[in-house]
C-alpha cells in the first residue's frame, strides 16, 4: 500500500507538504527496514551458525577490522547526513511563513480553540479556511502551553501564553480534517479538539461575511452562544445534584439576590450579568473560586452578550 | 569480624546479622542489594499504573478512571519509571555491586556518601509519594511550566522528591568516578577496564555533570510555586519556554543516564556467552564517552515545535545525527562478537540478544524523529511514546533483567531455574512488542500522546497495544518467581559458572565481606578467551 495515495496507517494528505513529509517518511522506513534486517538478521543468524556444539570450544581471538570498523561508522554517518539534509529542506518549507498569507488568529485556552478573523468573526471549535490559499495561523494562549497539530497537514506547533507562535499552510483539498491539542494541558487535554473545514473561494468569502446568527432572536443567539462558550462550567439544572459544582447554575439567576464571597449580596440584573461575562473577578459568587471563570470581554460581540442576558431570563 | 575474613562459610550476606546491620552496611554489596529490593518494589509501583493506563486506554471513552485519575497515573508511572527504576536501575543496583569488583577493589571510594545515595533515594521517593496521598500531581513526569506552577499543589510534593532523588544520582555519579581513578586493582589499566565499568564512567560523568541543573531547575520551579517568583509563568514577566531548555538540558543526557550502563551490561553478556573476546574493545569503551559527551549538545530535538528559532531546529537535528554514530558502532561491535563464537542461549543471553533487538528498532526510530521534518509531525504522539519504550523498556530494562540473572550467582551464589527464566523473557518479548509496536503506528496516524480519550479509529490498535502490556506483566511476575525461587532455592553455584573472564567471578559465590581474599593482580584485558 502505498502511503501517497494516503493509506490506513497515516491521516489523508491535504497539503503538497503532507506529500513531501510522507515520501521522506517513506524513504526512512526503508533505509530502517534493511538496517534492521541486516543487524538482527546478522544477530540471529550468528546466533544459529555458532550456537555452542560443545562445552570448552576454542573460539578465534577477533579483536578488530579497521576496514570493517570504518566502513560501518562511515556509512551510517552518510545516511545520517542524507535524511539531515532532507529533512532540513522540509523542515524549511514548514516554517518558512508566505508573505501574503490569509491571516486567522487562535487563541487556546482549556480547554478549547477560538479562532478569529479579520472580519470580526469567531468561531469556537471550528476553523473555515479557503482551499489552495496560503493561510498563516497567529496564534497564542490564554492559559497554559497548547500545541495546534492537524495531522492531515503534517504540521504542529506550540500555542504559548504571553506570546504569539505561528502556522502556515496550504491546503489542497476541501474537506473537513481534525485538530488535535498535542501539548498537555489538565483534565480535558484529549478533548481540546476542533475541526478544520477546508472549503472553495467563494463558500469562505461568503460564510466569512455572512451573520451565523442570521434569522435569529436574541434569546436563540443566547441559547447557541450558551451551547459553545458557557456550558463547559454553568449548569442549567434546578438543584445542585446533576449540577456542575465548578459554577453556579443558570436556574433561576436573573432577579435572585445573590450571596458574594465579601458577604453582600447583589441584585442579579443586566448590569451585573454583564459584568460578570465581561469582567468576572469583579464580584465572585460565595462558595465558588475566583479566577475560573475566563473573561469573554473581547471575544464576544455586544448582540451576543445581549443575548445571552436575554436567554438568562428565560432559565426558570 | 577480621576473624571471619577467610573461613569459607562467611559471605556478605551473612557476616553480620539483624535489620539493622542491613540498614547501617557500608559494604557496596549491601548497599546494592538494598537498591536491588527498592527498585524492584518501585518497578512494581510504576509497573501497577502502567497496567491501569493500558486498562483505561482498551476502549474509547471512560474505562475504569475518569480523565483526572488517568492524568495522575500516567504522570506516577513516568515519574517513578523515569526516576526511581530505569535511572538508579543499572548504575545503583547493579554497578554498586559488581563495578568494584570488576576493578579488584574492596569497596567503593566514600562507603558512607554510597548508603547517603540510598537514603536520598529513599527519603526522595517518601516525599514523592506524599504527592499521591496529599491531592496527587497531574503535569506528567517533565512538569512543563506554566502548568505545573497552576496545577494541584501535590506537584510541589513530587517536584521535591525527584529534587532529592537527584542528589541520590550525583552522589553515586561522583563515587564512581573517584573508584574508578583510584581504587584499580594493581594492573588494572585503563584499557583493562571492563565495558561496564567504562559504560558506568561515562554515566557517571553525566550524572554529576548534569543532574545538577536538574536539581537547579526544580528548585527553581518550587521557588515560583512557594514565593511567586517570576521566572518560568509568564504572568509574572517568566518564560515558559526557558524551563524546557533546562529540563531537556538534563533530561536529554538523563536519556544517557539510563541506557550507557545498559549497554556496558550487554558487553558483558555478549562477551561471555559467546565465550570469545569482544570486537572493538576501544570502540565501545570511546563510544560510550563519545556519546556522554556530545549527548550536552542535543536537548533542543525535544523543541521543534517549541517555538524554537529555525536554524535552532537544524543545529538540534544536526548534533542529533551525529550521536547516532557511536551507537550505530556500539550495535554493530556486538553482533560482531557473536561472530565465530561459542554461543550459549542462557536466559541472560537471551535478553542481551533481546536488547539488541529492541534497541535496533528504538535506534532507528530515533533517528527518524530526529529528521527534524519529520518530527513536527511525529512530535508528542504515540510515535514518540513507541520510539522512547523501545529504549528505555526494549533497552534498559531488558538490560537490567539480563544482568540479573547473569550476576545472580554472583549475588546470591545460585542459579536462576533456566526454563523459567526462559518463559518469562518470551513473554516479556512478545508481550513488549505486542504493546508497542502498535504505537508507532498510531503515532504516525496521529493520535497524541498524554491522551485520557481517543478518536475511533484508534481503538483497536490500543486493544491490541493493552493485550501486550498485559502479557509484559505476566513475565514480570514470572521473572519475580525466578528471582525469588533462586535466591531461597536455587541449585549452588560455584564462583564461576559461565566462565566468565572479569575479575567478580575470580572471587567466592557470593562474596566475602572485603570481595577478594587475596588482592587481585591484572596482567591482561578482561575478555581473554585464547
Ligand atoms: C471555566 C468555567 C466557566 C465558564 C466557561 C463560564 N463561567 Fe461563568 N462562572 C464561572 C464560575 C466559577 C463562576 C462563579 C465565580 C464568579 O462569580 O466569578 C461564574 C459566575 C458567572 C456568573 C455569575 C453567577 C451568579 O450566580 O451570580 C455569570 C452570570 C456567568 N458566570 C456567566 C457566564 C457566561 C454567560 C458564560 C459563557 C459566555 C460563562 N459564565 C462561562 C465559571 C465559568
Ligand atoms: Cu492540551
Ligand atoms: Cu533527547
Amino acid at each position: 500500500m502505498s502511503m501517497a495515495t494516503g493509506s490506513k496507517f497515516m491521516p489523508p494528505q491535504a497539503t503538497e507538504i503532507a506529500k513531501s513529509v510522507d515520501s521522506l517518511y517513506e524513504f526512512l522506513l526503508i533505509v530502517s527496514f534493511i538496517s534492521c534486517v541486516l543487524v538482527i538478521g546478522g544477530l540471529i543468524y550468528f546466533a544459529i551458525v555458532h550456537r555452542r556444539k560443545h562445552e570448552g570450544e576454542k573460539t578465534p581471538y577477533i579483536a578488530h577490522n579497521t576496514t570493517l570498523e570504518f566502513l560501518w561508522s562511515f556509512i551510517p554517518f552518510v545516511i545520517f547526513m542524507v535524511v539531515f539534509v532532507w529533512g532540513w529542506v522540509v523542515y524549511h518549507q514548514l516554517r518558512h511563513m508566505p508573505e501574503n498569507g490569509l491571516e486567522i488568529g487562535v487563541q487556546g485556552q482549556k480547554w478549547d480553540w477560538t479562532f478569529i478573523y479579520k472580519s470580526g468573526r469567531k468561531t469556537a471549535g471550528e476553523i473555515y479556511v479557503p482551499v489552495n490559499q496560503d493561510v498563516k495561523l497567529l496564534m497564542t494562549s490564554a492559559d497554559v502551553i497548547h500545541s495546534f497539530y492537524i495531522p492531515a497537514f503534517r504540521t504542529k506547533q506550540d500555542v504559548v501564553p504571553g506570546r504569539y507562535s505561528a502556522l502556515w499552510f496550504n491546503a489542497n483539498r476541501e474537506g473537513t480534517f481534525q485538530v488535535f491539542c498535542t501539548e498537555y494541558c489538565g483534565d480535558k487535554h484529549s478533548a481540546m479538539a476542533a475541526k478544520i473545514h477546508v472549503v472553495s473561494r467563494e463558500k469562505y468569502e461568503d460564510w466569512v461575511q455572512t451573520d451565523a446568527y442570521k434569522g435569529l432572536s436574541s434569546v436563540e443567539i443566547g441559547a447557541k452562544v450558551y451551547g459553545q462558550r458557557c456550558i463547559a462550567c454553568h449548569s442549567l439544572t434546578p438543584t445542585p445534584e446533576g449540577a456542575n459544582p465548578i459554577a453556579p447554575s443558570y436556574y433561576g439567576l436573573f432577579g435572585k439576590q445573590e450571596k458574594l464571597d465579601d458577604g453582600s449580596t447583589v441584585l442579579v440584573d443586566e448590569n451585573y450579568v454583564r459584568e460578570s461575562i465581561l469582567n468576572p473577578n469583579a464580584k465572585i459568587v460565595a462558595g465558588y473560586k475566583k479566577g475560573i471563570m475566563p473573561t469573554f470581554a473581547g471575544q464576544l460581540s455586544e448582540e451576543e452578550v445581549m443575548g445571552l442576558i436575554d436567554y438568562l431570563k428565560t432559565v426558570k | 569480624m577480621a576473624s571471619g575474613a577467610h573461613d569459607p562459610n562467611l559471605n556478605y550476606l551473612n557476616w553480620e546479622k539483624g535489620l539493622w546491620s542491613w540498614l547501617t552496611t557500608l559494604d557496596h554489596k549491601r548497599i546494592g542489594i538494598m537498591y536491588m529490593i527498592s527498585v524492584m518494589c518501585f518497578f512494581a509501583l510504576g509497573g501497577t499504573f502502567a497496567m491501569l493506563i493500558r486498562w483505561e486506554l482498551f476502549s474509547v471513552g471512560k474505562t475504569i478512571m475518569d480523565a483526572k485519575q488517568y492524568n495522575q497515573a500516567m504522570t506516577f508511572h513516568g515519574a517513578i519509571m523515569v526516576f526511581m527504576v530505569i535511572i538508579p536501575g543499572i548504575p545503583a543496583f547493579l554497578g554498586n555491586f559488581i563495578m568494584p569488583m570488576q576493578i579488584g577493589a574492596k569497596d567503593v571510594a566514600f562507603p558512607r556518601l554510597n548508603l547517603a545515595s540510598w537514603y536520598c533515594l529513599m527519603a526522595g521517593a517518601a516525599v514523592a509519594f506524599i504527592s499521591l496521598i496529599y491531592n496527587g500531581a497531574d503535569t506528567g513526569w517533565t512538569f512543563y511550566t506554566p502548568y505545573s506552577i497552576t496545577t494541584q499543589n501535590g506537584t510541589i510534593w513530587l517536584v521535591t522528591g525527584a529534587f532529592i532523588i537527584g542528589f541520590s544520582s550525583i552522589l553515586t555519579g561522583l563515587n564512581f568516578i573517584v573508584t574508578v581513578h583510584k581504587l584499580r586493582a594493581p594492573g588494572m589499566s585503563f584499557w583493562r577496564m571492563p565495558l561496564f565499568v567504562w559504560a558506568l564512567y561515562s554515566t557517571a560523568i553525566l550524572q554529576v555533570l548534569a543532574t545538577p541543573v536538574l536539581a537547579i531547575t526544580l528548585a527553581l520551579l518550587v521557588a515560583e510555586r512557594l514565593l511567586g517568583v517570576g521566572i518560568f509563568d509568564p504572568k509574572l514577566g517568566g518564560d515558559p519556554v526557558l524551563f524546557q531548555h533546562f529540563f531537556w538540558f538534563y533530561s536529554h543526557p538523563a536519556v544517557y543516564i539510563m541506557i550507557l550502563p545498559a549497554m556496558g551490561v550487554v558487553s558483558e553478556l555478549i562477551a561471555t556467552f559467546s565465550q570469545k573476546t569482544i570486537f572493538g574493545y576501544k570502540a565501545i569503551a570511546l563510544s560510550s564517552i563519545g556519546i556522554a559527551a556530545v549527548s550536552f549538545f542535543v536537548w533542543g530535538h525535544h523543541m521543534f515545535v517549541s517555538g524554537q528559532s529555525e536554524f535552532a531546529g537544524i543545529l538540534f537535528s544536526f548534533i542529533t545525527m551525529l550521536v547516532g554514530v557511536p551507537t550505530a558502532i556500539k550495535t554493530f561491535n556486538w553482533v560482531a562478537t557473536m561472530y565465530k563464537g561459542s554461543i550459549r542461549f542462557d536466559s541472560p543471553m537471551l535478553y542481551a540478544m533481546g536488547f539488541i533487538f529492541l534497541f535496533t528498532i528504538g535506534g532507528v526510530t530515533g533517528i527518524m524523529l530526529a529528521v527534524v521534518g519529520v518530527d513536527v509531525h511525529f512530535h508528542d504522539t504515540y510515535f514518540v511514546v513507541a520510539h522512547f519504550h523501545y529504549v528505555m523498556v526494549g533497552g534498559t530494562l531488558m538490560a537490567i533483567m539480563g544482568g540479573i540473572y547473569y550476576w545472580m550467582p554472583k549475588m546470591f551464589g545460585r542459579m536462576v531455574n533456566e526454563t523459567w527464566a526462559r518463559i518469562s523473557f518470551v513473554l516479556v518479548f512478545v508481550g513488549f512488542n505486542v504493546t508497542f509496536f502498535p504505537q508507532f503506528i498510531l503515532g504516525a496516524m496521529g493520535m497524541p500522546r498524554r491522551y485520557y480519550d481517543y478518536l475511533p479509529e484508534y481503538e483497536s490498535l490500543n486493544r491490541i497495544s493493552s493485550m501486550g502490556a498485559w502479557t509484559i506483566g505476566v513475565g514480570f511476575l514470572v521473572a519475580l518467581g525466578v528471582i525469588l525461587h533462586a535466591i531461597k532455592r536455587g541449585k549452588i553455584a560455584g564462583p564461576n559458572p559461565w566462565n566468565a573472564k572479569t575479575l567478580e567471578w575470580t572471587a567466592p559465590s557470593p562474596p566475602p565481606h572485603e570481595n577478594f581474599h587475596v588482592q587481585p593482580v591484572v596482567t591482561a584485558g578482561p575478555y581473554e578467551y585464547r
